[in-house]
């Protein structure tokens, strides 16, 4: 092989591993889902409505299988698989959630208790059962299909359990993000936003799937099971 | 007269001045100031502080360890500086230097001065290990040295990925919130229910792994009222840079007062607990995801619960 030639490959061979690294750099390392704002609009001092849904499977990512969150953009109206949200500072956010997977018992049942929320309570609608009524304050995911997932800011003292849809139940979601005629239970509930920062919020519930205890695949990766309150001034 | 130099003999070494004298005579102040300068101005700003009598333990300790080992590290610069000054080449000599012979003297005081500080260290070590009570690091499940009276009993529970605590003496109550007495001994229980954790309490000097199946147990009492940083301190997944929180050193009152109050408004979610146990495997809680056995059912959780839960699992 002629110098030149030699050369050539050389510098090929370079930049193909440089220009490599820096793809996985990008696309595994620094990718991040899109941010759902909920502050574009806002007038100061009022409430900010957000809803989300919580899904058994997902069908916008290469991981269908993967239980996920989605959140209601406010500006098209569409769900949106990311668990990144934008919020005003120091406001009210009344969320609604509606839950359509099922249950799974906690890992610590202490996260059955509704926290951190105005009045430490949450309202079921209990489309699904309705069994509890309003303003619950604990939830035991030991004895009854309590649990699907929970919304869960430890640096905010938030924790909010989702009741479950039952295993028994009809007409459950097979395609995410789920329609509302699919089984679901629906959860309000609402909260203050601290001062700027980013905070991150998890579920509790062990719903990786197989891998490390329950505690893989969604629950460790942001986008499906955690992600973070992007709060701002 | 004298007697004429050996053919062949090495040249006699011409009386210099006393390099040794000159060495000590630099490094006795600079070694004494070094101390003194540790002890009594950086040494009650090292950590971990002294809110506790551990952490007091491990400050003491770090105090001991820098004062001896300054005198060794100015010794040894001192020296350095002195050999590359007194020593160097001269412009115009280009003669060899004179061959390095043995010095008995020398060799003898370096083993016996290395010896005597590594044996010191060593007893040392090992006594205040063992006097504070395990100095606040974790004693595993049959700890050896305890500190004396009956110390308030919280265990520290680790998931991915937060810690909680549960007070056995007040109801098994379970909280986010780490609260202690100030001036009474506490026993740490530290368990984990998923991966392997660590509970690092920063300013009491409390350092235990949290294992699964594990009850590691530490001691501390703390001395001063403050705050308390909590860390997790084993990488233990996602979240783990964002698992810590932070409790607080109230006075004995105080904490009565918030124990009472605790127990009273945590007292639903009590209810819905496991008994107070060392260690926790819930797949023998007695309730756990009975609507999950007696259905069999299958679901998540990778088999943490148990594959007789879970048939349909990998």
């Amino acid at each position: 092989m002629s110098l030149p030639a030699r050369i050539v490959t050389v510098v090929v061979a370079f930049l193909a591993v440089v220009g490599g690294a820096i793809f996985v750099l990008a696309h595994y390392l620094l990718s991040n889902p899109v941010t759902v704002n909920f502050t574009e609009g806002h007038a100061p001092g009022q409430p900010v409505s957000m809803t989300i849904m919580t899904d058994p499977v997902n069908d916008v990512s290469s991981h269908p299988d993967w239980v996920s969150y989605f959140a209601k953009s406010p500006q098209t109206g569409q769900w949106v698989h990311s668990t990144i949200w934008e919020l005003p500072a120091h406001t009210r956010i009344n969320v609604t959630a509606y839950e359509f997977d099922t249950c799974d018992p906690l890992r610590n049942q202490f996260n059955g208790e509704v926290r951190g929320t105005i009045g430490d309570v949450m309202t079921v609608s209990g489309e699904a059962q309705g069994v509890n009524g309003p303003g619950i304050s604990v939830v035991n995911s030991n004895t009854t299909c309590g649990v699907a997932h929970t919304f869960s800011a430890p640096e905010l003292g938030i924790n909010v359990p989702f009741e479950g849809v039952l295993y028994t139940a009809k007409n459950q979601c097979t395609l995410g993000p789920c329609a509302m005629s699919f089984t679901h239970v629906t959860t309000t509930f609402s909260f203050v936003t601290p001062g700027p920062g980013e905070y991150r919020w998890q579920c509790f519930i062990p719903c990786g799937l197989a891998s490390v205890d329950g505690n893989g695949h969604a629950m460790s990766t942001i986008g499906f099971m955690t992600g973070y309150l992007d709060v701002v001034a | 007269m004298a007697a004429a130099a050996e053919p062949g003999a090495p040249p006699a070494r011409s009386a210099g001045p006393n390099h040794g004298l000159r060495i000590f005579l630099w490094w006795l102040p600079a070694a004494l100031a070094a101390d003194l300068v540790i002890w009594f101005i950086w040494g009650p700003h090292l950590p971990p502080g002294a809110m506790s009598n551990s952490a007091a333990s491990q400050q003491f300790d770090l105090r001991v360890l820098a004062v001896t080992g300054a005198p060794v590290l100015l010794g040894v610069l001192i020296f350095a500086g002195y050999a590359m000054i007194t020593w160097r080449v001269r412009a115009d000599d280009d003669e060899d230097g004179p061959p390095i012979e043995g010095n008995a003297k020398v060799q003898a005081s370096w083993i016996a001065i290395s010896s005597a500080i590594v044996l010191f260290l060593a007893a040392f070590g090992t006594y205040q290990l063992i006097a504070p009570a395990g100095a606040g690091a974790g004693e595993g499940p049959q700890p050896i040295w305890k500190p004396d009276g009956k110390p308030l009993l919280v265990q520290v529970i680790a998931q991915q990925w937060q810690f909680t605590y549960r007070y056995p003496q007040y109801g098994g109550m379970e909280t986010t919130q780490l609260e202690l007495p100030v001036g009474e001994p506490v026993q740490f229980d530290v368990t984990s229910l998923d991966v392997i954790h660590d509970f690092w309490a920063y300013q009491l000097g409390v350092k235990a792994d949290a294992n699964p199946q594990v009850n590691n147990v530490a001691y501390t009492t703390p001395e001063h009222t403050g705050e308390v940083t909590v860390r997790c301190d084993e990488l233990c997944g996602l979240w783990h840079g964002a698992m810590y929180d932070y409790g607080q050193v109230v006075s004995v009152a105080a904490f009565q007062a918030w124990a009472h109050q605790t127990e009273v408004s945590m007292a639903k979610v009590t209810k819905t607990l496991p008994a107070f146990a060392l260690i926790y495997t819930p797949n023998e809680i007695k309730g756990l995801a009975s609507f999950f056995y007696q259905a069999g059912l299958p679901g998540a959780g990778g088999g943490y619960y148990g594959n007789q839960y879970y048939p349909n699992e990998p």
